[in-house]
């Protein structure tokens, strides 16, 4: 801080982009626009101020492609998807033949009526009331420059050569300039404009950088070597901040640290209580890419992977074959834990083009899931095969979505057996004890428990339909959204039918909605006997260090008192305070 | 030289924006056909994201494709399918 100690305090709020904490001397960047003066220019100039544009496009379509090379090297594809929109820009034929007939006809430099041409767009894109088109502002603005630095040989701030570690101050970063950013030397970063789910946000989130956005004059505010303090969970950078101030932070930090660490830490452990208890903690998935993150982050298993995307975006059906080849390669990567796989659930929000489904006014309760399934046993009898076949490499599970009465499981399971004896007259091999299990997420199912029970071997509680369909709250509709409450006494009792009629059948029961993921819910769903909580990857380690810190005792004296409150609101005052007696550290 | 209008009501869902218009100008590309669509007062080349883009054609908006040239007939053919379509394939 040296010389800076003298400069007052100052905190600026703005919105948290991505979360952490990070401490730092500032780096600003040159964001400003170069300087492009007015100049009139000959007939005879023309042809060179066209060639020097065509140029600059040359160099400016080698450069994002280098970036955009390194980036689906250092990250994932999907970040590199960006600059596509960076490359369409740049081909532009609007854009190009815009600049050369308004260069040719008013004869200014190119810079000037390069300039000119992006204010107009920026102009025109941001009285949108789209929030996509709103964004693709930021794609004209950032090839916009690129050609002009190109044009005037100027070179932006390398990112990448940062020599100590800083925290970047920026009126606006680009998504190339976050894409550049190392987290070895960028701490974190702040800047004036931009939002939560803008490009920049999402990458930050996904490099692990802490950062706060739309912090409006952040960079007017900052000189080089300030030192700042960036809080990304609460969108808050203070500016040379007081010794107390720091201190505080530093603890902060600290604290934070600890729990990140001791949650890395959980990873080879057993979601296991303090008096030996121990329940399963497995993961959500949509395709086998998430695997590593599943293993990485201590799950043991997989309590849900959805199979639709197979379906989606294709003109045909996926092939047994095809199917067999992903469930295997599941089955070995998570062997010898097991997988849990939902046949076909489409419909709802879930379409498909190729399947002519027809438009219906009530999607969530028409045509799909299971139902569609054996109307069609032709595309159901395809997916059973091909998870019976893969069931000998490793522990495969499956199970059926939406049941909502004994027919429907009797005729999916009468499906199963055909499938398996078709399968065994062609000599080929497959797990004779693969477990079949039905989702509970229709109220009548839920109510005939006891009798589903006896045909399964296991349930898994679908929380999203199910408090869907027992509150009658549409969770797609954000006018009712207040009544969507997973802690709404009824819902408390429902899936306490569902896991002790279950448990008298002796069958298990597992969850795979998002109750199961809500930190706040664990004590409760552990104390209702709940024996599988299937999450998102990056929850697990949160919920086992809850289980882990509390004993099954306490959780049933909990769920127990859940039971007796009236309201929805009395139930997670409760639980919140609970949740602070057994964790402190865990943010609610 | 060939030249067909056709009127289209966009039927998919995200209308010409995102993904659906850069597929649309990808596609446009390819013919050699000028290629301009009209909605109301307003007109953009089809070969241009932002031309499309800046029309802010959402679902259900009615359009009107226009092609000039030796295959303004394929052309307009493979862009009423883009438009047409609900959740139409990215092609790469």
């Amino acid at each position: 801080m040296g010389n800076e100690i003298n400069r007052e305090e100052i905190t600026l709020k703005g919105i948290p982009a991505s979360p952490g904490i990070a401490m730092g001397p500032a780096f600003l960047i040159e964001t400003e626009e170069p300087a492009v003066h007015r100049r009139q220019i000959s007939d005879e100039e023309i042809p060179n101020e066209i060639s020097r544009f065509e140029d600059a496009l040359i160099q400016t379509r080698k450069e994002i492609l280098e970036i955009q090379k390194k980036i689906s090297e250092e990250m994932s594809s999907e970040h590199a998807e960006i600059f596509n929109a960076h490359l369409l820009v740049l081909e532009d034929k609007m854009f190009l033949e815009e600049v050369i007939s308004r260069l040719r006809k008013e004869k200014f430099t190119v810079e000037y009526i390069l300039v000119d041409v992006i204010k107009k767009y920026i102009k025109v894109f941001s009285r949108m009331d789209d929030e996509y088109l709103k964004e693709r502002i930021s794609d004209i603005d950032d090839v916009g420059k690129r050609i002009l630095r190109h044009l005037i040989g100027q070179q932006r701030q390398d990112l990448t050569k940062l020599k100590e570690k800083v925290i970047v101050v920026a009126y606006n970063l680009s998504p190339s300039d976050t894409a550049l950013m190392h987290k070895e030397s960028v701490l974190g970063f702040v800047t004036d404009i931009g939002g939560r789910t803008s490009h920049t946000a999402i990458m930050a989130k996904s490099l692990e950088i802490p950062a706060v956005v739309g912090l409006e004059k952040v960079s007017r505010w900052v000189k080089n070597g300030d030192y700042l303090i960036v809080n990304g969970n609460e969108g808050i950078v203070i500016i040379n901040p007081r010794e107390e101030t720091l201190k505080k932070y530093q603890e902060e930090l600290l604290r934070f640290e600890e729990f990140t660490r001791r949650l890395e830490g959980l990873r080879d452990l057993p979601a296991e209580t303090l008096d030996g208890y121990r329940v399963k903690i497995v993961a959500n998935i949509e395709s086998p890419q998430e695997i590593p993150s599943v293993l990485a982050h201590g799950a043991f298993g997989i309590g849900l992977y959805r199979t639709e995307y197979f379906y989606m975006n294709r003109k045909d059906l996926p092939s047994e074959e095809e199917q067999y080849a992903a469930y295997r390669r599941v089955a070995i990567q998570m062997a010898p834990h097991s997988v849990t796989i939902r046949t076909l659930d489409l419909g709802g929000d879930k379409f498909v083009s190729q399947l002519d489904i027809p438009y219906e006014i009530n999607p969530f309760m028409g045509w799909r899931a299971i139902r569609f399934c054996l109307a069609r046993p032709d595309i159901f009898k395809t997916q059973l095969s091909a998870i019976l076949r893969a069931s000998l490499d490793g522990k495969l599970r499956l199970m059926y979505p939406l049941i909502s009465g004994i027919e429907e499981l009797q005729q999916a399971n009468r499906i199963l057996r055909e499938v398996k004896e078709d399968l065994r007259k062609r000599n080929i091999c497959f797990d004779e004890n693969l477990e079949v299990g039905a989702m509970i997420e229709v109220p009548s199912a839920a109510m005939i428990s006891d009798i589903l029970a006896k045909e399964v071997d296991f349930f898994s509680i679908g929380t999203n339909d199910l408090i869907q369909y027992s509150l009658a709250v549409d969770r797609v509709n954000e006018k009712i959204a207040y009544l969507y409450e997973p802690a709404h006494p009824a819902i408390l009792r429902i899936i306490k039918n569902i896991i002790d009629s279950a448990h008298s059948e002796g069958i298990w029961v597992g969850m795979c909605g998002e109750m199961a993921g809500e930190v706040l819910f664990i004590p409760l769903l552990l104390g209702l006997g709940l024996d599988e909580f299937s999450v998102s990857p990056v929850t697990v380690p949160e919920i086992k260090q809850v289980i882990r810190s509390m004993t099954i005792s306490q959780a049933k004296e909990i769920a127990r008192e859940c039971l007796t409150f009236s309201t929805s609101e009395e139930i997670l005052k409760f639980l919140r305070l609970k949740l602070k007696e057994i964790v402190p550290e865990v943010i609610v | 030289m060939r030249k067909i209008k056709k009127k289209i009501v966009v039927r998919n869902k995200q209308g010409l924006h995102a993904r659906p218009a850069a597929l649309f100008v990808q596609v446009a590309n390819k013919f050699d056909a000028n290629i301009v669509v009209r909605k109301g007062t307003l007109s953009a080349n089809g070969k241009s994201i932002m031309g499309i883009l800046m029309l802010e054609v959402g679902p259900g908006t009615e359009i009107l494709i226009e092609a000039e040239g030796e295959d303004a007939g394929e052309a307009i053919v493979a862009l009423e399918k883009i438009v047409l379509e609900e959740e139409p394939e990215l092609i790469r």
